[in-house]
């Protein structure tokens, strides 16, 4: 059921028009606040703009929600620090994946709400996890007579043991294993492809070259993800400046337009009882982004699509319509055609997997540098040495999913 | 060979509304939640049904047979002191759209395939029984 209006989509109005990250490392020992205001200042100067000019602000999710390190900054802590005075804020954790903070921003202004809104997302999970590693959503023990009872989702999963969404993301793995034939030198690929690109990234976390023996020597973490299907916590803070489009000739370099998002979560919202194993939300709401423009897949130079598990790109690959349905693995077999230079450059500044869990804002960052043409030594040039012009950023795997389509100019 | 699931069960708080659920296991029986007007199992449970909105809905015995339909053999001391554990999707005969997040016992990975038949099985642990599933006995009346 489309919900496609008559008129031009709302979310058109808005633009990105400035971007900022933080430092971006393994266990930076910085607070998420300290790290938010070094991106936001860079994304306000960036937008050409003062703090005074900001008058919205958004983020996900934000007030504490998730393990440590999960949430960065609440809106209100953000806008005391920085001394905001705001026409509209707005943060929290539903909606289409972690660029819904974007999404409703971009609204906000193409409503009048607010002009220039300061998007965030912040992660410190490398520090708050220390030496002790990743950790799973729901806790991870403690001793009997201390230990909690759950409620809600997390009850129908964690008695048994499936604690992360390692785990759940991994039931996607193997059903596509059974359905397609899914190999583990196709979930390679996308691994591998992420860290050629980061070796050209000055803040990814991984770099050193990854050779396909290596991925498939990688211990196992829950079949069929091995570690390097994983992403890497981080610590870091990205911030983008959501502007109305009448604010795009003040700028002085190209204003990244938001062409349309994709919201929509037609199937159950439950990881577990979605109808479809192999695909989720990702495909409702890249088919909800697709009925909002008269843009196609062709039309695409560059996909930043999630990879907090390697098999999640696969799937937003399909939903995406860059490839039909089961056909991901074959797509990005030799990983020709997912490298910089190929029919689709994907991961360009080597995703979470290697640039490090930024938790989607990395990837609508990156997409933002390509169509900028400000990606340096790993910047796209499309056959005819022609820039790009239309990116695709998708958020998010399981139950929750956002995608968003973005260009240099208006299209 | 694998272990039964995570070394330290975390368990459900029993609530007025699952509480039939995760205790049923007690008299040997699997119980979902079901529509008194259309007969849809509901699961998880909920105050009405999602496909006729009906509100005459109530726990109903079901046959404790089901298929997997996916699963992972988890390796990561998410808990720790786990051995490797398999975690399934398992879909419930009487409606295959229903399905329970489980752990798969009496098999080893290598001899464990989707679309397998189970049958369920309960673990004690304090006041909640666990539905796990293990294969169809062969020769098992199907």
């Amino acid at each position: 059921m489309s919900a496609r209006p008559t008129e031009e989509p709302m979310e058109r109005r808005a633009i990105i028009s400035g971007i900022g990250q933080s430092a971006v490392g393994r266990r930076l020992g910085r607070s998420d606040i300290d790290l938010t205001v070094e991106a936001a200042l860079e994304a306000i100067g960036d937008a050409g703009l003062t703090r005074d000019d900001i008058d919205g602000l958004s983020t996900y999710p934000g007030m504490g929600a998730g393990t440590p390190g999960f949430a960065g900054p609440s809106t209100p802590d953000v806008q005391d620090a920085m001394g905001l005075s705001l026409n509209w804020h707005d943060g929290g954790g539903e909606g289409a994946g972690q660029m819904r903070a974007v999404i409703a921003a971009s609204l906000a202004v193409a409503a009048g709400l607010a002009r220039h809104v300061l998007v965030y997302r912040t992660v410190s999970e490398g520090t708050a996890q220390g030496a002790g590693g990743r950790q799973g959503i729901g806790g991870s023990g403690g001793g009997r007579g201390g230990v909690p009872r759950f409620g809600g989702f997390m009850q129908w999963s964690l008695p048994f043991g499936a604690v992360s969404a390692a785990n759940w993301i991994a039931m996607v793995g193997q059903r596509r294993v059974h359905e397609f034939g899914l190999t583990r030198e196709q979930l390679g690929q996308i691994a591998l492809n992420g860290r050629r690109n980061a070796a050209l990234n000055p803040k990814a976390i991984y770099t050193e070259l990854m050779s396909m023996d290596d991925y498939l020597a990688a211990r196992m973490i829950t079949s069929p993800l091995c570690l390097f299907d994983c992403d890497a916590p981080c610590d870091g803070s990205t911030a983008v400046i959501v502007s109305h489009r009448d604010a795009a000739g003040d700028l002085n370099h190209p204003a990244v337009h938001i062409n349309a998002v994709g919201t929509a979560l037609r199937g159950r919202p439950s990881w577990d009882q979605f109808d479809d194993m192999t695909t989720m939300a990702a495909r409702d709401a890249g088919a909800s982004m697709w009925e909002r423009t008269d843009l196609s897949p062709t039309d695409v130079d560059t996909a930043q699509l999630y990879d907090g598990f390697s098999v999640l790109t696969m799937v937003w690959l399909e939903a995406l319509g860059f490839c039909g349905r089961g056909e991901s693995g074959p797509f990005v077999e030799g990983g020709g055609a997912i490298a910089r230079d190929g029919l689709l450059p994907l991961n360009t500044a080597g995703g979470q997997l290697s640039g490090g869990r930024l938790h989607g804002f990395g990837l609508i960052h990156e997409a933002c540098v390509q169509l900028r043409g400000e990606g340096g030594p790993r910047q796209v040039v499309r056959p005819g040495g022609r820039a790009p012009e239309v990116a695709v950023v998708a958020n998010g795997g399981g139950p929750i999913a956002g995608s968003m389509l973005l260009t240099r100019g208006v299209r | 060979m694998v272990a039964h699931g995570p070394s330290l069960r975390l368990l459900p708080r029993l609530s007025d509304d699952v509480a039939f659920f995760w205790t049923s296991g007690a008299e040997g029986i699997l119980q979902l939640l079901r529509c008194n007007a259309c007969q849809f199992f509901i699961h998880p449970p909920g105050p009405v049904c999602p496909r006729c909105l009906s509100r005459d809905v109530a726990p109903q015995r079901v046959s404790g047979r089901g298929r997997v339909e996916t699963f992972t053999v988890n390796y990561q001391q998410w808990i720790p002191g786990s051995d490797p554990y398999i975690i399934a999707w398992v879909s419930i005969d009487e409606q295959p759209d229903v399905r329970l997040t489980t752990n798969l016992v009496d098999v080893e990975p290598d001899d464990l395939f989707v679309g397998m038949a189970v049958e369920v099985v309960f673990e004690h642990a304090e006041d909640v029984y666990l539905p796990l599933f293990k294969p169809v006995a062969k020769g098992a009346a199907p």
